[in-house]
This record gives C-alpha cells, sequence and structure tokens, in this order.
C-alpha cells in the first residue's frame, strides 16, 4: 500500500517535473500561424517557423546586408535587367527531391501563377526564367528592380519541392516541403507545430536540437510565466511592461533589436467622403499633431523605454534614415500657432479609429492628454482590429492607429503606402514628385541615387506627414539561461544556426 | 420511455435549424470583411477577389446560407478559411480537448460542491455553514482569467509545482495531460462548485424538514443513513438537472480558461475564428455545440425520470 503511494507519488513527480527533453527546442510565438504554404501565408509567426524549415535563395545578415542561402552568387545585368544566380548543389528537398535550377523555375512560375499565390505583385518584376545550367538560373525583368533580393529573401525566395508541390496543389500548407535545416513533422492548430531535425540538410551540424515546437501562447504574461515555469525555452515579443520583471529573473536572459517596422497614426487625406476634413486637407493641422507629441515621453511611459522614437517610415538606426529630419522635440507653441495658422485658434476635434488591444490603447490615450495640450481635443474609437481594418480600407475615418511589420528592403515600408496607387494607401496620399521619386529609388540598383530619393521624397512627406509616425517596435526574445548561441535580427525572426542548450 | 426520447429529438430538429440561421445571420451582422481580416498586410486586391470567389463571399447571404446547410446534411462542414483544414477536422482535434477540460472540471465542482451544500445545509447556522457560504460566495465572485493568473504565478512560476499552460493529449501521456490541466479544471470548477453548493443547500433544507425525514428520524435511524439515502437521494433531481445545465456554462467558461492557460480547445478555436472572421468553423462549432447542449438536457431529463419513479408512469 505505502509502496504503490510511493510509486504514484514519484510518477507524479516525473511527469510534473519542468526540464524538457534535451533535444527538443521549445519556443512560444504570440499567436498561430496560418497556412504553412510560402506562397500563401501571411502571417509573421508563420515567416519565423519557415526560417528553420524553408530555405530561401538569399538570407540577411543582422545588418541587413545580403548573405547566400541557396544562391551562392547573383549577379545582375548593367541595365539591372537580368539577374542571375549559382545555386547551391549539395541541396535536396525534405521528400529526397533535388535542389537545381529546374526547381527554382517551377518555384517561380508557382508564385506567380498559382491562383492562391500571395506572392505574385512581390516577383511582378519576372518576366521569365532561363535555365542556364543544372545550377544556375536567370531571371529577366521587365525593368530594374531594386527590391528583388529582399523579396528572394523572404518569403518569395523560399524554395518548396516542386514535387510535393504538383502533387498537393493548394493544400500543400497542410504538409509542406522545403529544404531547410528542419523538416515538418506534425501540427495540432492553436497548439504547435512540430519540427524535426533533416539530417541531409548541407550544413546539418550547425543545428543542434532533434525536433523544433513552435507553441502559440498570445497572452505575454502567460508567455513569461511558461518561460519562468522552464515549460519553454524561448519566447518572442515580450512586452516591454514586462521587461523589468524578465531582467531580474536569474535563469533568463533577454536580447532586442530595433524592427524594420513602425508604428504611427495615418491620417484620412483623400479617401472618400471622409477625406474631405479639415486633417485631411490641411497639412498644417497633422503638423500641428506631430509637434504636439512628446515621442521620448510615450517611449518612457508605455513601452519602459525599450522601443524606438521615431518620425520616418524607417528606424533612426536605419541606413535609410533621412539624417535631415531627426526626431522631432515636443514644441506645443509650434504646435498652437499652427492651429491658429490654421484657422482654429481655440483648438479643434480628431477622431482616432485604434485597435481595442491593450498597446494601441494606452499609447493614443498617453497621445490623446498630450496633444490636448495645444488644443487639439481627440476622441478615440475603439475597434477590433478586424472591423479597424475595414474601416480604413473603405475610407470610413479620420485618423487610425496602425503600424507596419516592416520589410528589409526600405520600399516595403514607403512605396505601397505613399504612392497614388500604393496597394495599401489608405490615406490615399497623392503627390506627382513622390510618386517619381519612389519609382526610381525602386528601379535603381545604385544605393546612392536610392537614397537620395528616399531622401528626396522625405522632404516633401515631412512637411505633409499623410502619417504621423511615433515609434519603432523593438523585437524582444527571452530565453532560458542554458540557451546560447542566439542572435537577434532586426527583422524578428528566429534563426538557430549555431544555437545550443546547456544540460544542466 | 423510447417514445418520450425520440419526442424530444424530433423537437431537437426544428431548434437546431434555428440556431444555425441566428448564428449565420450574426455573423453577417459582424462589420469587417473575412477576406480582409485574412489578408492582414497583404492587400493584393486580385487574390482578395479570388479568395472571395474560392470561399463563395460574393454570393447571396440567403445563397451561401443554403450551401452551407447543404453541404453540412452531407457532413461537410467546410474548409477553414485561416489554415485550410477541415472544419470537422478541426473540431475533431478541438472537442476531445474541450471534453476532457469540462469533465475534469465538473468533478472538482461536484466533489466540492455537493458535500459542501449537505454539510451546510445539516449544520444551518452554524460556523461551518457560514463559512461554506462565504466561500461559496468568493468562487461565485472571482473572475475566471484573475484566478487563473494568479494560480499560474504562484503555482507555476514561484513554487514550480504545475506547468503554466499548454495541453498534453490523453493518449500520448495520460499523467502529464491530467497534471497540466488540473489547475484550469480548478478554476473552471470553482464558480460551477459555488453555484452546486448553494443549490445543493437549498434543495436539501426543503427535504430535510420535511415529513418522511422526520418520520425516518422517529423511528430511529442513524443520522447519516437519514441524510444520504433518505434526503439527499430526493434533493439529487432538481441538482442533477442543475448539473446539466451547467454544462453549458461550462463549455462558455472554457473559452475564457482556455485563453488564459493557452489550451488548444473549442473555446480558442470559436474566439479565434470570430475574430479572424473564420465563418465555416464558428458555424460549425456552434452546431456541434446547439447538438451537444441539446444531448446533454435530454440525459438529464432521463436521469430525472430514473432518479423519480413517479414521473415513469406519465
Amino acid at each position: 500500500m505505502s509502496f504503490n503511494k510511493l510509486t504514484l507519488a514519484a510518477v507524479l513527480m516525473g511527469a510534473t517535473a519542468m526540464g524538457a527533453q534535451a533535444a527538443d527546442l521549445r519556443i512560444a510565438l504570440q499567436s498561430d500561424a496560418d497556412v504553412l504554404d510560402p506562397d500563401q501565408s501571411r502571417t509573421f509567426v508563420g515567416r519565423i517557423v519557415y526560417t528553420s524549415m524553408c530555405d530561401k535563395l538569399v538570407d540577411i545578415t543582422p545588418d541587413l546586408e545580403f548573405t547566400p542561402q541557396l544562391a551562392t552568387e547573383w549577379t545582375f545585368s548593367e541595365d539591372g535587367k537580368q539577374l542571375t544566380l549559382k545555386l547551391r548543389e549539395d541541396v535536396v528537398f525534405h521528400d529526397g527531391t533535388p535542389f537545381d535550377a529546374e526547381a527554382v523555375a517551377a518555384n517561380i512560375d508557382r508564385s506567380q501563377n498559382m491562383e492562391a499565390s500571395r506572392r505574385k505583385s512581390e516577383l511582378s518584376s519576372i518576366v521569365g526564367t532561363e535555365v542556364l545550367g543544372s545550377h544556375e538560373i536567370r531571371f529577366d525583368l521587365a525593368s530594374a528592380d531594386a527590391t528583388l533580393l529582399a523579396q528572394l529573401a523572404d518569403r518569395a525566395g523560399m524554395m518548396v519541392s516542386p514535387t510535393a508541390a504538383a502533387e498537393a496543389g493548394a493544400d500543400f500548407g497542410l504538409n509542406p516541403v522545403c529544404s531547410g535545416p528542419y523538416k515538418f513533422k506534425e501540427r495540432v492548430a492553436q497548439d504547435r507545430i512540430v519540427l524535426e531535425k533533416f539530417a541531409d540538410y548541407y550544413n546539418a551540424d550547425e543545428f543542434n536540437f532533434d525536433t523544433v515546437t513552435y507553441l502559440p501562447i498570445p497572452d505575454t504574461t502567460v508567455r513569461l510565466a511558461n518561460l519562468q515555469s522552464g515549460d519553454i525555452d524561448l519566447i518572442e515579443r515580450l512586452a516591454a511592461t514586462d521587461l523589468e520583471q524578465a531582467e531580474s529573473d536569474a535563469g533568463i536572459q533577454v536580447e532586442s533589436a530595433v524592427s524594420l517596422g513602425y508604428q504611427g497614426i495615418t491620417f484620412n487625406v483623400n479617401n472618400g467622403e471622409k477625406g474631405d476634413n479639415p486633417w485631411g486637407n490641411d497639412k498644417r493641422l497633422r503638423q500641428a499633431f506631430s509637434y504636439a507629441l512628446d515621442r521620448a515621453a510615450i517611449n518612457q511611459v508605455v513601452f519602459n523605454g525599450a522601443f524606438a522614437e521615431g518620425n520616418q517610415s524607417f528606424p533612426p538606426n536605419s541606413p535609410w534614415y533621412s539624417t535631415d529630419f531627426p526626431v522631432p522635440a515636443r514644441d506645443i507653441e509650434k504646435a498652437k500657432a499652427l492651429l491658429a495658422e490654421a484657422g482654429y485658434p481655440d483648438g479643434i476635434d480628431l477622431e482616432v479609429q485604434v485597435p481595442n488591444t491593450t498597446v494601441p490603447l494606452q499609447l493614443m490615450q498617453v497621445v490623446q492628454s498630450m496633444v490636448s495640450e495645444a488644443g487639439i481635443r481627440v476622441s478615440l474609437t475603439s475597434k477590433e482590429f478586424a472591423t479597424l481594418l475595414a474601416d480604413q480600407s473603405a475610407g470610413d475615418y479620420t485618423a487610425s492607429q496602425i503600424g507596419w511589420s516592416g520589410r528589409v528592403d526600405p520600399d516595403g515600408n514607403i512605396h505601397q503606402f505613399m504612392t497614388t496607387d500604393g496597394g495599401i494607401n489608405d490615406s490615399k496620399f497623392s503627390n506627382a514628385e513622390v510618386d517619381t521619386l519612389l519609382d526610381r529609388a525602386r528601379t535603381s540598383n545604385d544605393q546612392a541615387v536610392r537614397k537620395e530619393s528616399y531622401n528626396a521624397a522625405r522632404a516633401i512627406l515631412n512637411d505633409e506627414q499623410p502619417i504621423v509616425y511615433v515609434y519603432h517596435q523593438t523585437w524582444i526574445w527571452a530565453l532560458d539561461d542554458a540557451i546560447k548561441g542566439f542572435t537577434p535580427y532586426p527583422d524578428g525572426m528566429i534563426r538557430l544556426a549555431g544555437v545550443t542548450k546547456d544540460e544542466g | 420511455m423510447l417514445s418520450f426520447i425520440m419526442r424530444r429529438l424530433l423537437i431537437a430538429i426544428p431548434t437546431i435549424f434555428l440556431i444555425s440561421i441566428f448564428v449565420f445571420a450574426l455573423q453577417k451582422l459582424l462589420p469587417g470583411d473575412p477576406v480582409l481580416a485574412m489578408a492582414g498586410e497583404e492587400r493584393d486586391p486580385e487574390v482578395l477577389e479570388y479568395l472571395r470567389e474560392k470561399y463563395r463571399l460574393n454570393d447571396p447571404i440567403p445563397v451561401q446560407y443554403f450551401t452551407w446547410v447543404g453541404n453540412a446534411l452531407r457532413g461537410d462542414l467546410g474548409i477553414s478559411l485561416r489554415t485550410n483544414q477541415p472544419v470537422l477536422e478541426l473540431i475533431g482535434q478541438k472537442l476531445p480537448v474541450t471534453i476532457q477540460l469540462a469533465t475534469m472540471a465538473m468533478i472538482f465542482a461536484l466533489v466540492i460542491g455537493i458535500p459542501a451544500g449537505i454539510l451546510s445545509a445539516v449544520k444551518k447556522g452554524s460556523v461551518t455553514d457560514y463559512v461554506a457560504n462565504v466561500v461559496a460566495l468568493s468562487g461565485l465572485s472571482i473572475p475566471n482569467f484573475w484566478l487563473g493568473i494568479m494560480l499560474i504565478l504562484l503555482v507555476s512560476v514561484k513554487w514550480q509545482l504545475l506547468p503554466a499552460s499548454g495541453y498534453v493529449p490523453l493518449s500520448e501521456d495520460p499523467i502529464r495531460s491530467i497534471t497540466v490541466m488540473l489547475m484550469p479544471a480548478f478554476v473552471l470548477g470553482t464558480a460551477l462548485a459555488a453555484t452546486l453548493m448553494r443549490h445543493t443547500r437549498s434543495a436539501m433544507l426543503g427535504v430535510l424538514s420535511s415529513d418522511y425525514v422526520r418520520t425516518a428520524r422517529a423511528k430511529g435511524l442513524v443520522e447519516r443513513r437519514v441524510i444520504l439515502k433518505h434526503a439527499f437521494r430526493n434533493a439529487l433531481a432538481p441538482i442533477v438537472t442543475l448539473t446539466a445545465l451547467l454544462f453549458g456554462e461550462l463549455i462558455a467558461g472554457a473559452v475564457l480558461t482556455e485563453q488564459i492557460f493557452t489550451i488548444p480547445g473549442f473555446g480558442k478555436l470559436v474566439v479565434d475564428a470570430v475574430f479572424n472572421r473564420d465563418y465555416a468553423v464558428v458555424q460549425g462549432i456552434v452546431l456541434v455545440t446547439a447538438v451537444g447542449f441539446i444531448v446533454m438536457n435530454l440525459l438529464a431529463d432521463v436521469a430525472y425520470v430514473l432518479l423519480n419513479p413517479r414521473l415513469r408512469k406519465q
């Protein structure tokens, strides 16, 4: 009897003992990934999973330089209309299909022509592919495209097995087959995605876990609690407000990198009937709004100082940031003067729509009280995100608190928002000169020309302020102390090459 | 008995039909475009249009509804807009999880609620009664999410006794599966335990003051036998009905509990589906829940009849 009780106790203790199996790395994500097909997927967390499962033609360094992955070298022709890539010769897909130039051609074709593909616009500059040898391929472009390498360093450049893709069609995402260091093992929606080590990976020695398990844990407190209790090895997007708690825990280390994205307030300048309002019609009001903000204080109050203040599409540490327009200091007098000049000496109302989640609401409450000192009376309309997005897209708003997760190439942060026909230009801002400048930056492979174009566009945008930028999020990862070799990247991805776990 | 069950089943059909129309209509009233919600940051108009066509979102709403009903009758609940997984498969994955959670929570509720109710009825007016009442009231008033977070911080982070969240299937590792689910089941069970305790107490009080209990005592039965055999058995009928109704509340409570403890169950599935405007998933879940609820009530009625012989003749 007592023996039985003892065994039971031992079993129970064994079951509740925390340390996970040595060979499994457990990563907590903020949300569940969507469909696991690089050509169809849209979520940020999905990209985190792909980083270990689907290799790309090129990768980036922490400093956002391009570096070889499946392509060993690449060259643009003189006129920028041809891109030739040489490919690794020791790569096979998870199903054994060899990786070669034909496979790349099939992948480009799939991204461009599969009905459900989300990658069409990203690869729209490619008008033809020419297999030059077993491991050499040329892309023919309609016009020079400076953004192409960045696209090939993301989902559009992820290579899936042509054999598996042809078999599965649009259902490929239920059982994805790529060529990365880990292959797909199983997925239980909203519970876990499990990858297992791919023994035939060309660089398998660099990857030290037998399996990697991704678990969606949306609540930041619970995510951190799981790390602290030892159930999880690594969590992404630690809340800035939890930073202190994580740093004071001896068993936890914290890593961070300023993201490529931004957050701000988009004004409806000309989107439908509601675009015809004082805020949309008079840039001086938008300028006043920007001057009334104390970005440093916002960062301190809402984000414990962990994020980066910002006033442009790119964060201040980006090489594309225009130093002609540093983050402005708060200037209430100037804001008041601008309001008076615009005909509102007694102040003016402004309705801002905001996602109904904690951080945006906190942010906007701080903003609300700040700008009130200049005479801007902000009323907040909180909306559930899908509704906010639909209203914004339809022009049913005056101002909207929204952001962008950011892209490796600067074009991805600005062109589609600020050009007249831009796909996500919900402000419907339109300026012929900005269009010309941003198009030029997109089609030149000369970095100096690009930089100059972006600076010139910024001069106009800084005056017009269709989007008042406020801050740039910092990716914060918290890791169990036993994890070694983790490198933070500004794209927020988790790269596992060289990452190990001490067994203790 | 059989005709009684058949009659109840027939009544269930129009009920389920009405529920499905209601939910379908409600969803269409929600602002927000499912395809846009799905697209997130990438809004290629051509792809959006393709998806609207593919999921037949351009059809008139009645046509969309009847297409859904037609498919559902053939056992096809459609596929999730978000993950492309068949809805039936998703429900099949999630239902056992929530059933396990609900069952464990119910066990907590019954084990705590009924003895506490009997005790406080028998010792009416004593300290035990007051303490039980205060505890019950607290159980009802403490919000699920607060208790959940507090337990995680205390039991998992500070004492490191139980895992903070997650789920392990029963089939994979039964002991760990139950261990992981202890905290959420407790959190979910406490509020129900309080309700059960209060109802058990009042049912028992009613029965304890009746004539036959006095008779039982007068003929010299031991008190224990009077309470459990004579009084409790008769107080049980309303408690059984309540327990069945509470199962509905359990499913609703599971929505919140599953969010806190990151349990991939039914509740989490429905919340995420609503936010993503994943219509097919929401419809499927509501259908299954409605059927489940009707079945639970039917079982309660059957149990009622079994417990009360007088009803058998009618």
